[in-house]
């Protein structure tokens, strides 16, 4: 038994094997990888009756949910209206140039992922951006590589 | 009693260092033996940006704002042990006229007490109105809730007592209670905070609606955005478990109520009711044809009402004073007050709660303090989100109430409220929002999956310079369609940001046509930027502004720009002091 089958297993038991679990237990396990893994959606799709492809079908509609391996770091820009606004298009371009990645992708080295949000519900530190659960308000275009170095410079040491 | 030192521990004063301010000042009390004379509270988001806010509550109340944490020694050693105002940080003029005309009920408790702490709530008249509505009977809070006027916070403005009277009235065993926190708008942050800073208010009114219509179920639909919330949101429920508030038969009656909390996966339609339910239920978030309304047949098949949060937060208000008191603020027709989230190209950026009927004016130039930048002026004002409008200056006077903002075309929405300048340009906004609503229809029905579609290839095709008239008639045309023939409130509400900037601002789609330009600087297929050698100072302010290296510029020479590295992002246009950038 892999690693992630039996992890899966064991989020499963936590929750009711029903259909309206199955939204949380997605959830669980992208907590746990990050992602949902292929064998967790074989295996929920058996324990909880649901055909993989109805999975496949929430997972696919709701954006907080990654098919793929994400980052060390995911990097979301806030693209509400505020931030919209004040610049906040024109930061996420920035940051797609630097790391050579589009939204929804990951650097080569795995450090970086790239995300657009709706809104992060911060609108008094528009333009804002988030990596991971810090938040960075007022961001100017020229603080993005002193933003981007420090995680660097962390994950080096 | 303790002296007390509040500090704002929201989203956005955890940014700005909060917790390490608290720490500071735990530390420090330590250091000084001060821990008899005073204590700590974490608070939520005060409504003002300016973080991190502490106040010190002693013989009176003095408020320090943009604390770093290595202003805390200071602090303490000026304002507590010398007794003197510790002045660089004293909150200013501009603070006292952001709080002074608002009337604050629903965010009465916002800053002033410690979200994760039960008994802080309870000092400040918490969980009185559910004892007093215990002792009413069902009738009387229905008529209560129905006479106050209050209507539903989250866009909608149904009557929350009407909503309620269908829900009791439907007979089932089982019913349930929602409250709506899947606060999708973009540029809207006030269910949020309220959820952050006061969640035992919102958990109040659950109950009482609970108890009213004979529900013994509620759930909160959370936005998974919002982790804090969601995390107060627990500590909320198991505190209130804990002293009898929530579970089995609460104080004593025989009145049992349970809330569960469901985190949302990041899907904006799942703020309509239809689809909040199929997203709870654990399928897609697809809307579904109403009747029947969910207070029939909502949550399994069973009769279920959806609030929103801050129409929730209102009730143990109503209760507690009357429903002649809440209806007495206001106007006729909409009763009582609205937070409403000011952000974009304002002073002030923060909640703001006022009766309604207060003008966008009053709004925009009282609390929210003017224009951020003096040389630009106030151009629109955005409301409503991507289901509302922009309103131009000569509509500055509309009074916001639900009839006089529909009349215009614009929607009152949740509450969010984008101020935008000179540099907005109104093409480009009406495209942003159908961009939105474009990549979150959930493509159940043709004329939002597809009209949206062919509408933001039309404004693409406007603001890249290759537009025609008519694109324009096209716009026009498939609007009204639009809407009228959706299915959900998304589609049907998706169009008014284009028809409202097609109906105020004209001239700005008419040049973008006819003149390829775009006055506000902003549709960069339509930009060259080139420095004007004559009025350039040589500052050399744009060479450091630009992210580039675009900009070549060395002491004593005048700047250029290379087009080949130019981003077209603005940044050397708005450093300019000297409009030598065109």
């Amino acid at each position: 038994m892999t690693e992630v089958i039996s992890k899966t297993k064991s989020l499963i038991i936590k929750h009711e094997k029903e259909q309206s679990a199955l939204i949380p237990l997605l959830q669980n396990v992208q907590t746990e990888y990050g992602y949902v893994p292929k064998e967790s959606i074989d295996l929920i799709a058996d324990e909880l009756s649901i055909f993989p492809v109805e999975i496949y079908g929430v997972l696919t509609f709701y954006s907080q949910f990654h098919l793929n391996p994400p980052g060390k770091h995911t990097i979301r820009v806030c693209q509400g209206t505020a931030c919209h606004v004040m610049g906040g298009k024109v930061i996420l371009d920035n940051f797609s140039n630097k790391l050579g990645i589009e939204d929804g992708e990951t650097t080569e080295d795995g450090l970086f992922s790239l995300e657009r949000v709706a809104c992060l519900g911060a609108c008094g530190m528009a333009p804002v951006i988030a990596i991971d659960e810090k938040f960075y308000g007022k961001v100017q275009l020229n603080e993005i590589d002193g933003i981007l170095n420090k995680y660097r410079e962390t994950n080096e040491k | 009693m303790k002296n007390k030192i509040l500090i704002c521990v929201g989203t956005s004063g955890l940014s700005a260092g909060a917790n390490e301010v608290a720490d500071n000042f735990q530390l420090e009390l330590k250091k000084h033996n001060l821990f008899n004379n005073y204590e700590i509270i974490k608070t939520g988001d005060k409504g003002l940006f300016v973080d991190v806010i502490v106040e010190i509550i002693d013989s009176k109340k003095t408020t320090y704002i943009n604390v770093k944490p290595d202003d805390v020694i200071k602090i303490i050693d000026s304002h507590i042990i010398n007794n003197e105002l510790y002045k660089k940080r004293l909150a200013d003029e501009n603070y006292t006229n952001f709080f002074k005309d608002q009337e604050r009920i629903v965010l009465k408790n916002c800053g002033e007490i410690d979200p994760e702490q039960i008994d802080s709530y309870l000092e400040r008249d918490g969980y009185q109105a559910i004892q007093k509505a215990f002792k009413m009977s069902r009738d009387k809070i229905l008529e209560e809730v129905t006479d106050s006027g209050l209507k539903g916070r989250g866009g909608g403005g149904f009557l929350t007592g009407m909503k309620w009277g269908f829900g009791k009235k439907a007979e089932s065993n089982t019913k349930y209670i929602i409250c709506n926190a899947d606060e999708g708008d973009p540029g809207a942050f006030m269910d949020r905070s309220v959820l952050e800073s006061d969640p035992h208010a919102v958990l109040e009114g659950m109950i009482i609606a609970g108890y009213t219509i004979g529900a013994n179920n509620g759930y909160i639909y959370c936005r998974a955005e919002y982790p804090l919330a969601i995390k107060r949101l627990n500590i909320a429920i198991t505190q209130a478990k804990e002293k009898g508030f929530l579970g089995e038969n609460i104080l004593g009656t025989n009145f049992s109520f349970n809330l569960k909390i469901k985190a949302g996966a990041g899907a904006f339609v799942c703020g309509e009711e239809t689809a909040l339910i199929a997203s709870i239920e654990g399928r897609r978030g697809r809307p579904k044809p109403r009747p029947p309304f969910p207070a029939i047949k909502g949550l399994w098949g069973n009769p279920t009402i959806i609030n929103n949060v801050e129409t929730l937060a209102n009730i143990k208000h109503i209760i507690l004073n009357g429903a002649k008191w809440f209806a007495s603020k206001g106007t006729k027709n909409s009763t009582g007050t609205k937070v409403f989230a000011l952000a974009g190209k304002i002073k002030n950026t923060g909640l703001v709660e006022v009766p309604m009927g207060t003008t966008i004016k009053e709004l925009v130039f009282g609390p929210g303090g003017g224009m951020i930048n003096k040389r630009k002026k106030f151009k629109a004002v955005q409301l409503g989100g991507p289901s509302g409008g922009c309103l131009p200056e000569s509509l500055i006077d509309t009074p916001i109430d639900f009839e006089s903002i529909n009349k215009t075309g614009a929607i009152m929405g949740s509450g969010g409220m984008i101020v935008m300048d000179e540099s907005t340009c109104m093409v480009d906004m009406a495209k942003y929002f159908l961009k939105f609503t474009v990549a979150e229809s959930c493509g159940k029905c043709v004329p939002c999956r597809v009209g949206l579609k062919r509408m933001l290839e039309t404004l693409e095709a406007i603001t890249d310079g290759k537009g025609t008239q008519e694109h324009i008639e096209f716009l026009k045309e498939m609007s009204p369609t639009i809407k009228e023939t959706s299915l959900c409130g998304l589609g049907q509400t998706a169009p008014n940001p284009v028809l409202t900037t097609l109906k105020y601002f004209p001239e700005e789609y008419e040049e973008h046509i006819t003149e390829k330009k775009c006055r506000a600087k902003v549709c960069e297929s339509l930009l060259e930027f080139e420095v004007i050698p004559d009025k350039c100072t040589k500052c050399g302010l744009c060479f450091r502004a630009c992210p580039t290296d675009a900009l070549e510029w060395k002491k004593g020479e005048v700047a250029y720009i290379n087009r080949d590295k130019c981003i077209k992002c603005k940044a050397c246009f708005e450093a300019c002091n000297f409009n030598a950038i065109k």
